[in-house]
Parts: structure tokens; sequence; C-alpha cells
């Protein structure tokens, strides 16, 4: 059985342009900044659009679904107490440009696959809730690509 | 292909020296200790001595990185020696760790200095002791009073992606996904690398080491496994960058810069990079075949960075020797990059073997090459001839930097 995560999180600090999407699981909805102009999502957090320059650049909800780009199981024991763990890369689905190291969770590495749809669920570590991915149940006919 | 009307600026300079200093694991020796007997290496091999340096580069510059990492800084190698210098420059930021070389490079061009001293120490295993490699978040920290982190790291720490293995390993598994690499096909990076380093009494691993051999090793972060991960290592390579008005004056044949790749595209980023399966080695390649005639054809003999086998595989597309996702099908069987095939690659061992001299290993090894001093690990071309280009590139993820060398004017 993987871990969920390393033994411990080495978290993020907080500043005025991190707290919003380093929080933004509080109310369960995953937020990224987006251009009122343009509409690009933008991503890690940037003071203007880095597509089209526009100041407004504010959070919005997104629907927190995603696609596997990439994982890999931490087997070294860089943190010590760890068991394997699951290190993955996803694309959210609004942009698939904006990506997201994360961890996979609820799935065991061999169920892991390039493509697969994953959404956001959230895990609280002090103040920081950190967007962990799990598959998406395929009851609604989506998660299978 | 575009043909630039005048020659590129960095053609006006060469590699006139080369010198290292002793290379090992737990050498127990100071940074400014192996530097400087590098240093001294470096400029009698020059032709010439300390009064004639006049600039002096290196990377990544003071204070940087873990314990180990940083070698002395600028500052100290010039008190150390005494220069007398008309340029300096030390630092991170840039095409890699080339990016010292091409700074030098441009010095000379410029008329800044004649020639500059150019290192990179490293005493990673010293500074490690007894125990293993860590992350880059370091293993301290737990609740109460652990750190937090901004910047990039912010953004993978949390989630125990705490060293560039991790990272990278995304990148292998990718590559695995969508041009069905695999794991045996990787392994060549790392069998290649061990045979040529029985050919270099300096390499750090010199037993033999077969595809078996690394498909049993354990797991770091899959795919990549303990051999995919260069050897932390003590020592210091040192480069004399001279004005090629120099070239004829100098004792060894002096290796002249053709190009040199620089460009960064793409975005400055591990995660967000529009391609993962290549970052900015696809864009330093590019732009330093922009800047030449010469083609990867004529390459002779190629030293890819190889901190991570995967890079080398992804050096090798980027450069052009292979198409792009064609790097496993390229290394199958190892014949293609053996010092007797197509592209011997990375002749000393590279850093998986050879050592992690972090990327100087690899630009002194294309100089011997060129020169034909590698004695039992020399290549030959067209049967005795010496290889008369050499690539060689720095670099992973969003770092890279290329060079390309020719042993006679281009």
């Amino acid at each position: 059985m993987t871990a969920r995560g390393p033994a411990f999180r080495l978290l993020p600090r907080i500043d005025d342009d991190n707290e919003f999407f380093w929080t933004s699981g509080a109310d369960g909805h995953l937020r990224f900044l987006r251009c009122g102009h343009c509409r690009s999502y933008v991503h890690p957090p940037a003071p203007r659009c880095p597509e089209c320059l526009s100041e407004e650049v504010i959070p919005e909800v997104v629907s927190g679904r995603a696609t596997v780009v990439a994982h890999t199981v931490n087997v070294h024991g860089w943190i010590p107490g760890s068991d394997p763990y699951v290190i993955g890369l996803v694309a959210i689905d609004e942009q698939e440009s904006v990506r997201l190291t994360t961890n996979l969770v609820d799935v065991e590495p061999e169920g892991i696959r390039t493509g697969m749809a994953v959404e956001v669920v959230f895990e609280e570590n002090d103040d920081v809730f950190l967007p962990l991915f799990r598959p998406v149940d395929d009851s609604d006919g989506r998660g299978a690509q | 292909m575009s043909t630039v009307a005048e020659p590129p600026l960095e053609r006006r300079a060469v590699i006139s020296g080369i010198g290292q200093s002793a290379v090992g694991r737990h050498l127990g020796r100071s940074d400014i200790d192996l530097t400087v007997e590098a240093c001294l290496a470096a400029v009698a091999d020059a032709g010439l001595t300390r009064d004639d340096i006049d600039g002096l580069a290196t990377y990544p510059g003071m204070g940087a990185g873990p314990p180990g990492f940083g070698g002395p800084s600028s500052p100290e190698v010039q008190d150390a020696l005494r220069l007398r210098l008309n340029w300096h420059d030390g630092g991170g930021e840039g095409p890699g760790q080339m990016r010292a070389v091409i700074a030098a490079c441009l010095a000379v061009a410029a008329g800044l200095a004649r020639h500059v001293l150019v290192y990179r120490t490293v005493s990673e295993s010293t500074a490690q002791g007894s125990g293993g490699r860590q992350g880059i978040g370091g293993s301290g920290g737990g609740s109460g009073g652990a750190p937090r982190f901004s910047g990039f790291l912010q953004w993978t720490l949390p989630f125990g992606a705490v060293s560039a293995v991790n990272w990278l390993a995304l990148v292998a598994e990718r590559r695995m996904h969508e041009f069905d690499l695999t794991r045996e096909q990787l392994g060549q990076i790392a069998v290649n690398g061990r045979r040529n380093a029985g050919a270099n009494p300096k390499a750090i691993y010199r037993d033999p080491l077969s595809l078996d051999d690394y498909l049993a090793a354990r797991m770091i972060s899959t795919p990549l496994c303990l051999f995919d991960c260069d050897a932390p290592c003590d020592g210091s390579t040192a480069l004399v960058v001279s004005h090629r008005d120099y070239a004829p004056d100098a004792p060894h044949p002096a290796c002249h810069v053709n190009a040199v790749g620089t460009a960064l595209r793409g975005r400055a980023s591990w995660d967000q990079f529009d391609d993962p399966t290549t970052m900015a080695a696809r864009d330093a390649a590019a732009s330093m075949w922009e800047r030449t005639d010469l083609r990867p054809t004529d390459v002779d003999v190629a030293q890819l960075y190889d901190g991570f086998s995967i890079l080398a595989m992804v050096w090798l597309e980027a450069l052009g020797f292979c198409g792009r996702g064609e790097s496993g099908s390229f290394v199958e069987g190892g014949t293609a990059i053996s010092r007797e095939g197509l592209l011997p690659l990375n002749t000393a061992g590279g850093q998986l073997s050879g050592g992690r001299l972090h990327g100087f290993g690899l630009i002194h090894e294309a100089c011997v090459q060129l020169r034909g001093q590698g004695g039992e690990r020399q290549v030959y071309r067209r049967g005795d001839a010496l290889p008369e280009v050499a690539a060689v590139s720095n670099g992973g993820g969003p770092i890279a930097g290329t060079l390309l060398l020719t042993r006679g004017a281009g």
C-alpha cells in the first residue's frame, strides 16, 4: 500500500500572493488566478496576466478536475519515516498548460494511467490545504480515457 | 536554418588550457585547495603563468546551494592566486553551468580580458559525510519550527517531490508513455558510462556494470534507479579561455569555440514547461544550431549532461542526433553511443560513473578528445583520424547550455 505522501509535509510559506491558493481548499474548492481580459488561467500567481499583461487577475474557482500527465513512485527515504508515495503531475481540465505537482491518492501505482481523469481532494496541514488528486469516480462515464 | 552574416562573437574564443584536480570520494580536502590545484594545472597547460591571467569566472558563485555544491567564490580564488583581473564573474543564473564558460568567451571577444580562468569545484562527497544524498528541502523539520518554502520549491516540496530525481522521474515516465522508452534502453546510458569510466583512471566507479546489474538496482523514484543518478564526488575542473589569436602559441591544440547555445524560450519551470519531455534543452540546442553551419552529423564526439541518465536521452534528441522520441531506439544495444559507434558519448564515464563534476568534467573531456589525449579511451573517426567536432551540453529541466568545439578554427 502506498502512502498519501511523505511522512511529514514541508509546507509553503504563505504570503499575499499565494494565500488564496494554499487556503482555497477551506471551502472544498480549488482556485487559480484568471485573467479578466483574455480569460487565461495564471499559475503560479503573477502580478499581471503573462499572456496579455492585463492587471485584472483574480482568483476563480475551477472544477478541481485534472488529467494525469506523468507520475512516479518515490521510494528513496528523503524524508525519514516515509513509505513509498506517488508524485503526480496533473494538468487542470480548464487549461491544459496549467499543471500541478501533487500526490495521487486512493489509487495503487498499478492503477494509474497517463491521461486518466482525477479530481482534487484537500489535505489540511496547519494553515495550508494541500490539493491532492484521486481518480474520478467512473460512474459518470468520464473517468476512463 | 539562419546563416548569420558575421561570425558569432564566441568564435573569437578558444580553450587554450585545461586542468583538473584529484577527483574522488571523500577526499577530505578543501574546495579552495582543489580549485587551486586545477587552476594552476590549467594555466600551465595553456603555456601561461598566473601573471597572464586577466579574467576569472565560475559557476554558481558565492554561497550557492547546499554544502559542497558551490565551490569557492571568485574573490576567494582571486585572492588565493593574487590574480590581477580586468574582468571577473560568478553566478548561477543563466544557461546552466555553461554560463561561466560563455561569459568568458564573450569577455574575451569583447576585449575585456585576454586569458580567462574558468573553474567549477564540488566537494559534495566530503560534505555528505557517511550519509547519503539529501533532497533539496533537506531532511530536517517536522512540526513546530519546521522551515517554510517560497518560490518554486513551494510547489513541489509539500508533495515530497524534494529532489531533481523526482522531477526527472516524471520526465522519464512521460517518455515511457509517449515514446515507448524502456528501462533497458535508458540503462544503456549508465552501462555506456561505466564502460568508458573503466578507461578513465580518475573515474569514481570503474567496475563493470551490466544491463542486468542496472535492471536489478534499487529504485529511487520510478522508473529511475540508483544507477540513473550521478555520483557525488570531490574535484575541481578549470579551463583557460583565451582570444583565438593566442591559439598558435598554445602548447596544445586549442579547442575553438564554434557556437554556444543559450536560449530559454519556454517557461522557466520544472513543472510548467510546455513540453515536459524535453524542457530547456530543446531551446538551448536549437539556438546553438542557429549560430553555425555545422550540423549534428558533423559531430564526432558528444559529452552530454547526465546528472541523471534521462537527461542524456533528452539531450540526444534536443541536439538533433536522433529524432524527437527516438533516443530510446538510438541507444538500444549501446553500439551507436560506444567509443567505436556512430556518436561516442560521455567518453570519460560521464557523471554517472566519472563523478558529478557538474558539467565541467564533460567540457574537459571534450577538449581531451579533440586534442587526442584520451589514451585508452581516445576516440578515432574514419580510421585513425582524431575527432574534429565535439558537442557538450550542461543542465536539465529549465536549465540548459551547450557548447560546440572544433579542433581547428571554424
